[in-house]
């Protein structure tokens, strides 16, 4: 009896350490509803899961060839039930009908991509709030984030104000990566070439942690981040003493900064260089490369490729079949570069 | 002017680089396959066994030998499979307040690819495959498949995808990327190593075997039943075959179009997954799901069907609602193409889009829920022996609905945002993976393997494999159910949180007892084969089985059936016993039998020389692998000698030899 219990309470303390798990208790609006949506999900299915159990037990139990008593019941020909078949495949789908609308509402509400209208369960977001805009970028194998409103970029830090409403807007240099924060929302993918959005909302204050939650190569297990949730007196703070002790971050410095390297440590940028988000994202930080979204723009307003098949199209049927009328005949003229920041502008109608 | 470089030509980037010696686990391992490989090849040399079984076994196209070869390939991959695993929990348990543990990343990371790629590919798959190569045939009353050298070659092919993975582990490296091999990590700007092309190569090779093999029982099953087996009248077995067959066939050409197009982004430069010139990995990643998802279904399925027949001969009873059973199984295989993208909801879908495929994936657990309930109201009403294979049964019931309902709860969008990739996601696999596949192989290889060999598995060490491996399971993964909750994701190589630890260190405990349980089978088949005459059942009926395949002699005769049996009924070989039908003991036949070739074997060795060829850039030995492996196909088109006739007269003697051996045993 001693025994059993010397092994019942570290047991039990296990258990209970498990019980401030932090995805169960959660720091953040998003990551509240969504485990709420676990627990309801939960509860629901144990309405069918506890009874499939129990009978599979007590029918394994009670039928046994051993128990004599239930020999009278033997009948080796049922082996029919209308009412028991409708039951059977009726009590799932109701569950499921149940479960599936909670599904439907519960992804179009908690969409990353959709701007929370919530501070928690309490509190609106007030209108006219200006969410916290931070870019991220998963490199190799580290985190960068900027803040464009404030103009400083972080690596392995980030920091926030609680209760403010924040978008980030994410993406990858090399591979796909997962940003995850677990205290504050789900995780969301981090991809090369392509942008992925988050909102989210802090509503406690403290130091939580921040991980690539998709596997990415040698350096992945250190590839870790602080999240400082702080009042604005504090964030005002955390951003001074960016701009303080942060130096420049210019496209040859991302470049550099870019290159693999693990367990790298919190440093800060006071200066970025304009537009550096937007060239990682469109895979053009290096001054020789078109940017993608040039690309994707040229391509929109009928591109090279369409425009040069008109010279090898000969029957006026396959013209007209790829819209190349002589009325809608355009050119691209030329492409500018520019490594001074001039005033050309690119087709998508950026500053080149 | 260039010449040629002949040595590059010959060896590519093949060198004595390549061996791993200065890896001391690796060299360890080598030196242990070394010996214990010398040792079997010994063995076998003095005990004169190669000609026997050349021509008993390898060149064998009889459905029962190559299946159980099938067996054999997924047991010994399961040992590799399983010291991964065993590696992988003993790193995490020990990775902790900066000990790095005893593996770095750049061998840990193919261990979990590896793990991961062998388990399914190597494991479950032959297993599954080698389970339907032999019992589909002799329950719908065939003597063979419907190619029977297809299937011969499907065999070898697949061992030649798995020799290669093994290759890889001393020569070379295996792919570093996760085991669906993710671009743009798996492209060749981040992994210009052979580990991908050791991958891609592997599965290639392995996947021809498995979509020849659908197509093989896709037709032996449509074509060859016994007169009066409508469909309806299939044992669920059969259908669930069936609808796995379908299911293979319709998705692993998916799978091989999805590598061709990653190898042509390795080989020649194309652009399909990179991260440049109009590539996009989130390609890849839906292709390689619309496989992998009915995957997962090609392997339950087929246990499901096995689970069918279990529930059943044990309870001494029908199975409840066989047509609701069989409507499950069809539901199942066509929603299975309906969910692929719940394994990516976080990969930036919209809502929408999340949301259908959530909701699909619950609908199916419907028809799945309905199976249980069948299983379940199968036992009601019944007379229950706990033989070893109904044990399994009653352990899949429980754990696998486990593994249900934490499925379902990934299945909700906004809730997979906090579990996917996280160790709850693992445990939710292995949870009806193991639950349902696994369980569900050792059922069937205690329920089927007196049929295979004419005595029964050893019940005493049966029951100790399947409570080790049932206490193990849960000790193993329910851990890894809270650190998910705790946040902790996949891969990781070590962990700063000392809290985390103590759960790490339950968890390898649990894999400890599902070795005792690994173990506790070996000595199982052991045991048996020692104690066989103790063992030994001459009824061919051990258990008082319901379907065809025991109406015949265990182990089978070669042809299966003397006469082709008519069925009546759903449980044919039931119905035949209640009616008394007699055995008919005259009027014996010439038997129109297949030849065994070794034509299998030698194109599926050159497919083996050309993966290995084409992954170190050997193209000249590419090239000649290739020609020889179409001279060897063509030429085997020019192979006349294709069948043979048993001989009336000899039917006669074997069938006579039972009958004087039944009435000794009555």
């Amino acid at each position: 009896m001693k025994m059993l219990r010397g092994l019942l309470i570290p047991a039990l303390a296990l258990l209970l350490s498990g019980c401030d798990a932090v995805l169960i208790s959660p720091a953040g609006d998003i990551a509240r509803q969504q485990r709420d949506l676990i627990a309801i999900s939960v509860v629901l299915m144990l309405i069918i899961i506890i009874p499939v159990i129990a009978l599979t037990l007590l029918f394994a139990w009670k039928y046994r060839e051993s128990n004599k008593a239930a020999h009278g019941e033997y009948d080796p020909d049922w082996n029919h039930s209308t009412v028991l078949e409708l039951v059977i495949w009726s009590a799932p789908l109701i569950i499921i009908i149940a479960l599936g609308a909670i599904t439907w509402t519960s992804t179009h509400k908690l969409d990353p991509y959709r701007p929370i209208d919530q501070i928690d369960a309490s509190r609106q977001v007030a209108a006219g709030t200006k969410p916290l805009v931070v870019e991220v970028v998963a490199l190799d194998w580290k985190w960068l984030f900027f803040y464009p409103e404030q103009g400083i970029a972080t690596v392995n830090e980030m920091a926030a104000p609680v209760d403010r409403p924040i978008e980030f807007h994410i993406t990858a240099s090399t591979v796909m990566n997962a940003f995850f924060v677990p205290s504050l929302a789900g995780m969301i993918y981090a991809m090369p070439g392509m942008e992925t959005q988050l909102h989210a909302v802090m509503n406690k204050t403290g130091d939580f942690g921040g991980i690539s939650a998709n596997y990415s190569g040698a350096g992945f297990s250190d590839m870790t981040f602080r999240f400082h949730s702080v009042s604005d007196a504090e964030f005002d703070s955390w951003v001074a003493k960016a701009r303080a002790q942060g130096g420049n971050l210019s496209r040859e410095d991302y470049l550099k900064l870019e290159q693999p390297s693990e367990r790298e440590p919190v440093h800060y940028y006071a200066k970025v260089a304009p537009g550096l988000y937007n060239a990682i994202l469109n895979r053009c930080v290096e001054s020789d490369r078109m940017c993608q979204n040039d690309m994707m723009a040229l391509d929109r307003q009928g591109g090279q490729g369409i425009v040069g098949a008109y010279n090898v199209t000969t029957s006026a049927a396959l013209r007209s079949r790829l819209g190349l009328t002589e009325a809608e005949r355009r050119y691209v003229g030329a492409l500018c570069l520019s490594r001074d920041g001039g005033t050309a502008t690119s087709p998508a109608g950026r500053a080149l | 002017m260039n010449t040629p470089d002949l040595v590059k030509l010959i060896f590519g980037r093949l060198s004595l680089e390549a061996i791993p010696y200065h890896e001391p686990i690796l060299i360890a391992t080598f030196a242990m396959v070394a010996i214990g490989g010398i040792a079997v090849l010994t063995l076998i040399t003095r005990a004169k066994l190669w000609g026997y079984l050349w021509s008993e076994w390898f060149t064998s196209i009889d459905h029962k030998k190559i299946g159980i070869m099938y067996m054999v390939l997924g047991i010994v991959m399961l040992l590799r499979g399983f010291a991964d695993a065993l590696m992988m929990r003993a790193q995490q348990a020990i990775a902790f307040n900066g000990n790095p543990g005893f593996l770095p990343p750049h061998h840990y990371d193919q261990i979990f690819t590896a793990h991961g790629v062998i388990m399914i590919f190597f494991v479950a798959m032959p297993l599954v495959t080698g389970l339907m190569n032999y019992v589909v045939p002799l329950q719908i009353g065939a003597r063979d498949v419907a190619f029977p050298f297809l299937n011969n070659f499907s065999f070898w092919m697949t061992v030649s995808g798995a020799m290669l993975v093994m290759a890889s582990l001393f020569v070379g490296e295996f792919a570093r990327t996760g085991w669906l091999a993710y671009p743009p990590l798996s492209g060749l700007v981040q992994s210009p190593d052979v580990g991908v092309d050791y991958y891609i190569w592997a599965l290639q090779v392995a996947g021809v075997g498995t979509t020849l093999s659908g197509i093989n029982l896709i037709a032996t099953i449509v074509k060859m039943r016994a007169p009066g087996m409508t469909m309806m009248k299939m044992p669920v077995f059969t259908w669930t075959s069936l609808c796995t067959n379908v299911l293979i066939v319709a998705a692993f050409p998916v799978l091989t179009a999805v590598l061709v197009l990653l190898s042509l982004d390795r080989y020649i430069g194309t652009n399909f997954f990179t991260n440049d010139f109009g590539g996009n990995p989130m390609m890849y990643v839906n292709l390689i799901w619309i496989w992998g998802h009915p995957e997962v279904y090609i392997l339950i399925l087929p246990l499901f069907g096995a689970f069918s027949e279990i529930v059943p001969t044990y309870s001494r009873k029908r199975l409840f609602g066989y047509a609701s059973m069989v409507y499950a199984t069809v539901v199942i295989t066509v929603l299975s193409y309906l969910v692929w993208l719940h394994h990516f909801f976080t990969m930036g879908s919209g809502a929408s889009v999340n949301s259908f495929f959530g909701i699909t994936t619950m609908i199916i657990s419907i028809p799945t829920g309905a199976k249980i309930f069948n299983w379940l109201f199968t036992m009601y009403r019944g007379r229950i022996k706990f033989d070893v294979p109904m044990l399994w049964t009653v352990g899949f019931m429980v754990t696998f609905v486990i593994g249900g309902m934490t499925g379902v709860m990934l299945a909700v969008p906004p809730a997979d945002f906090l579990l996917h990739n996280s160790l709850f996601l693992i445990a939710h696999f292995h949870n009806v993976i193991i639950g349902g596949v696994v369980f569900g192989v050792f059922a069937a290889i205690n329920y089927w393997f007196p049929k295979a060999f004419g005595y029964r598995l050893d019940p005493f060490w049966g029951k100790c494999s399947f409570w080790f491996w049932f206490v193990g399971f849960y000790v193993a993964f329910m851990p890894l159910y809270v650190l998910g909750f705790m946040g902790v994701t996949r891969r990781m190589n070590h962990f700063e949180d000392p809290s985390l630890q103590i759960w790490f260190q339950i968890a390898a405990v649990g894999a400890g007892l599902i070795a005792l349980g690994i173990g506790s089978f070996l000595m199982q088949l052991f045991v048996s084969w020692k104690r066989r005459d103790a063992l030994r059942d001459v009824t061919g009926d051990p258990w008082g089985g319901r379907t065809l395949e025991w109406s015949t002699s265990s182990p089978p005769p070669v042809y299966n059936f003397a006469f082709t049996p008519v069925v009546h009924d759903l449980d044919a070989w039931s119905q035949m016993k209640d009616h008394h039908a007699e055995r008919r003991t005259e009027g014996y036949l010439p038997i129109h039998m297949p030849s065994n070739t070794g034509a299998g074997i030698i194109i599926a060795g050159f497919a083996f020389v050309l993966g290995f060829a084409m992954i170190w850039h050997m193209f000249l030995v590419a090239g000649l692998a290739f020609v020889g492996l179409l001279v060897t196909a063509i030429g085997h088109t020019f192979n006349y000698k294709r069948d043979y006739y048993i001989p009336a007269d000899v039917v006669e003697r074997t069938e006579t030899a039972r009958t004087e051996e039944l009435a000794a045993h009555v």
